[in-house]
């Protein structure tokens, strides 16, 4: 699984960030901030991403380099931020057709 | 206002006039309503014409007395009256009431000194017969454009690059040291300009040519070392409207009507107020509505144009449209460019020129002048928290700095602390206001082909700039230094030509600047910088200064940079497509890789990701306006002959 989550989070940087460039140097504990891959945008792309493709809720606090500032930190927060089972998600989104 | 152009050939051959024919045919649009020529042997001028001032008498290129000093001028000198009058006292005989005799007649008496006489923009040539020289020079503050190219036994000057080109065998090549200034600047250091052996005047200099030898000399600088601390706030504020009221009324000097660019925003509402309050006659106002919420200020355009009682026209413009004057825009800007801002201001120009007019006054420059740009105030704020890193509220200042910003306003303090982070030696460094721009903006480097990467290797633009500063800019505070670095390269790199000079004589209309008088610009850079921003209130003094001129909204409201939509102009939202043909074949990978400048395959993930709707960001905009239009360059001027287009249309 965290094989998978690598190597998905490391397509999505290269492709996403870094327009498919010096994919092959980018190691999983360089900084997103230290080597200009991301900005202030970026922050938000990669929220967006995280909880499109992992289907977790990255909470206001959340927001911190600690959490998503290289490959690495981002597996360790995906960690601890168990994903959503599939059945909650259905619940969220029945919960959704349900107020509209 | 017009186009001009001259050939001095330094092997003392006759010049061509046909050949200069050809070369003024490519400033047809700055100056429709006449074209002169002048050739004495080796030395040829050319002159496109827009009549202003004395319609019937003021053709060119002009002469003296007894035809030993001529002249072809672009430009307007505002003060030509009270030197008309001095001048007759002196003896000099007038034949016509023009402008562009009084520099002839201020020539004879002061030389090249004349310069620091005139209050006006301008871009000229003088032939001195007598004394075998060639004489240019180029007003303070780069309003108005010129261009030379000294190549073997030759001399070339022009308003607009593509004039020069024109020039049969002119190497006609993208300069990759350009390229590498505008990616991280956003212009080119004068006097590099885009285009291989093209040079351009810097602003507030002259150039002389004679005997052989050419020689550039700087006639004016900007100082802020006499910024004088004890000046009252209502003694700045008195002054500040004085000279600028004068600055206008010099500037209605016409012998056609005059109108004004009325934004919505602080500056263009001062300026046509100090019209409405020096003129009686009705006033035309002119501006650009977006169909686009995020960048429309129609609602401020409509109260300031009823509060001043103003005849107002308004241009509509959508993303399609930007999209589709693009390649036109480039074609009249010479240089690539990062913002898709000075689109708009080409359809603008196109409504006053349809409204029958040619010359409108704008407030340009006073963001430069006064203080008002958010590259200030962020350089306040970074200095402000610099001095107090721990700080976990300071940088909370920068999200009320970008109220319009959505990025910004949605970052938690530890990211916002992490990308404005000030470090140590960027507190140091001569260019620190500018620094987050400029580090930005060469991201977009990452797009240039592995050849230009390894042509550029070792290239150092920061030292570029360095060496161009002034002896005592070291000695200035910082916000007097931000404000020099806007106003020596933004303001005519980018400000006053890609977004003035060019799209407004795309239609052949002039553009005038109270803001850029020298008198307030050398008062300005006097004022205290605490009276220019007030804590964090931009241009502070100018609003104390025009009281109740303006109404007291458009004084309160938070300031909005001028901005135009971008990736969306270009590719459609709702369908993700690329909506223009062109920009579809200059973005292929085919021609990405035998234009050799970019990298096909980052090209390619960026349109991806723009077709995704992913691109939202202020860098993947720049960084596809920047590839498309430098594109647009390399097809327009490199890959084609000049004069592949007529009249400012693709043929």
């Amino acid at each position: 699984m965290e094989r998978q989550y690598e190597r998905e989070l490391r397509q999505y940087v290269i492709d996403n960030f870094l327009f498919g460039q010096g994919g092959s140097e980018l190691k999983n504990d360089d900084s997103f901030m230290e080597r200009g891959i991301i900005d202030s945008t970026g922050v938000l792309e990669l929220v967006a991403f995280l909880e499109e493709k992992f289907q977790v809720k990255v909470e206001d606090e959340d927001l911190i380099p600690a959490n998503l500032d290289s490959i690495n930190n981002l597996l360790l927060y995906l960690k601890k931020k168990q994903p959503l089972k599939k059945s909650n998600a259905f619940i969220r989104i029945e919960g959704l057709a349900e107020s509209a | 206002m017009c186009g001009i152009l001259g050939v001095q050939l330094l092997n003392g051959e006759r010049v061509d006039r046909t050949l200069l024919n050809t070369m003024i045919g490519q400033l047809h649009h700055r100056g429709p309503d006449a074209t002169g020529f002048y050739i004495d042997g080796p030395v040829g001028f050319a002159h496109a014409r827009l009549s202003i001032i004395d319609l019937s008498g003021g053709h060119q290129p002009m002469h003296n007395e007894d035809q030993t000093v001529w002249i072809t001028f672009n430009g307007e000198i505002f003060n030509y009256i009270e030197l008309r009058n001095d001048l007759i006292q002196k003896g000099h005989r007038f034949r016509t009431q023009s402008d562009t005799e009084v520099i002839i007649h201020l020539y004879e008496e002061k030389g090249e000194d004349c310069v620091q006489y005139l209050n006006g923009q301008w871009a000229f040539a003088i032939w001195d017969k007598k004394r075998d020289k060639l004489f240019m020079s180029r007003d303070r503050l780069g309003v108005r454009p010129l261009f030379y190219s000294l190549t073997a036994g030759m001399l070339l000057f022009g308003s607009e690059i593509k004039a020069l080109l024109a020039y049969p065998g002119l190497t006609r090549e993208i300069d990759l040291q350009a390229l590498d200034q505008l990616f991280t600047f956003w212009v080119t250091l004068p006097p590099r300009t885009i285009f291989k052996g093209i040079s351009e005047l810097p602003p507030g200099h002259s150039l002389v040519s004679e005997r052989g030898q050419v020689t550039i000399r700087s006639y004016w600088n900007i100082d802020y070392n006499s910024s004088n601390d004890s000046m009252s706030e209502q003694e700045a504020a008195a002054t500040l409207l004085e000279l600028l009221t004068d600055a206008t009324k010099i500037r209605l000097r016409s012998d056609v009507p005059v109108g004004a660019y009325l934004s919505g925003g602080l500056d263009s509402t001062v300026i046509t107020a100090l019209i409405k309050k020096v003129s009686v006659s009705r006033l035309k106002t002119f501006s650009i509505s977006f169909e686009d919420k995020e960048f429309d200020e129609s609602g401020f355009q409509q109260e300031a144009s009823s509060f001043l009682q103003t005849d107002h026209h308004t241009v509509r413009c959508s993303t399609q449209d930007i999209g589709r004057v693009f390649p036109d825009v480039i074609w009249h800007t010479e240089k690539p460019i990062l913002r898709t801002a000075p689109a708009p201001l080409f359809l603008l120009s196109k409504l006053v020129r349809e409204q029958g007019y040619k010359v409108v006054l704008t407030g340009e420059g006073s963001d430069e002048m006064l203080g008002g740009y958010d590259i200030f105030k962020e350089a306040k704020i970074r200095k402000f928290w610099g001095a107090f890193p721990e700080s976990k509220i300071r940088p909370l200042l920068l999200k009320r700095l970008y109220p319009y910003l959505e990025n910004i306003q949605a970052q938690s303090p530890a990211y916002l602390k992490a990308f404005f982070h000030v470090r140590r030696e960027d507190q140091l460094s001569p260019f620190f206001s500018h620094l987050p721009r400029w580090e930005l903006t060469s991201k977009l480097k990452m797009f240039f082909s592995e050849d230009v990467k390894s042509e550029l290797k070792g290239s150092d633009v920061y030292n570029d700039l360095r060496e161009r500063l002034p002896s005592n800019y070291s000695k200035w505070d910082g916000f007097s230094q931000a404000q020099f670095l806007e106003t020596m390269y933004l303001l005519p790199g980018y400000i006053l030509s890609s977004q003035g000079d060019r799209m407004a004589m795309a239609h052949s209309v002039e553009g005038r600047f109270p803001f850029l008088d020298h008198r307030v610009v050398e008062f300005a850079s006097s004022i205290p910088p605490a009276l220019k921003m007030k804590v964090l209130n931009e241009k502070y003094i100018l609003k104390q200064a025009v009281g109740d001129l303006v109404p007291v909204s458009i004084k309160k409201r938070p300031k909005q940079p001028y901005r135009a939509p971008e990736i969306k102009s270009f590719i459609g939202e709702d369908t993700n497509v690329v909506r223009h043909e062109y920009v579809e074949e200059l973005l292929s990978t085919d021609r990405i890789q035998k234009d050799g400048i970019f990298n096909p395959g980052t090209v390619q993930k960026l349109i991806e990701k723009s077709r995704k709707g992913r691109a939202i960001g202020i860098k993947d905009n720049m960084a596809f306006v920047g590839i498309l239009s430098t594109q647009l360059i390399v097809d327009q001027f490199v890959n084609r002959p000049i004069g592949g287009r007529q009249n400012g249309t693709a043929v």
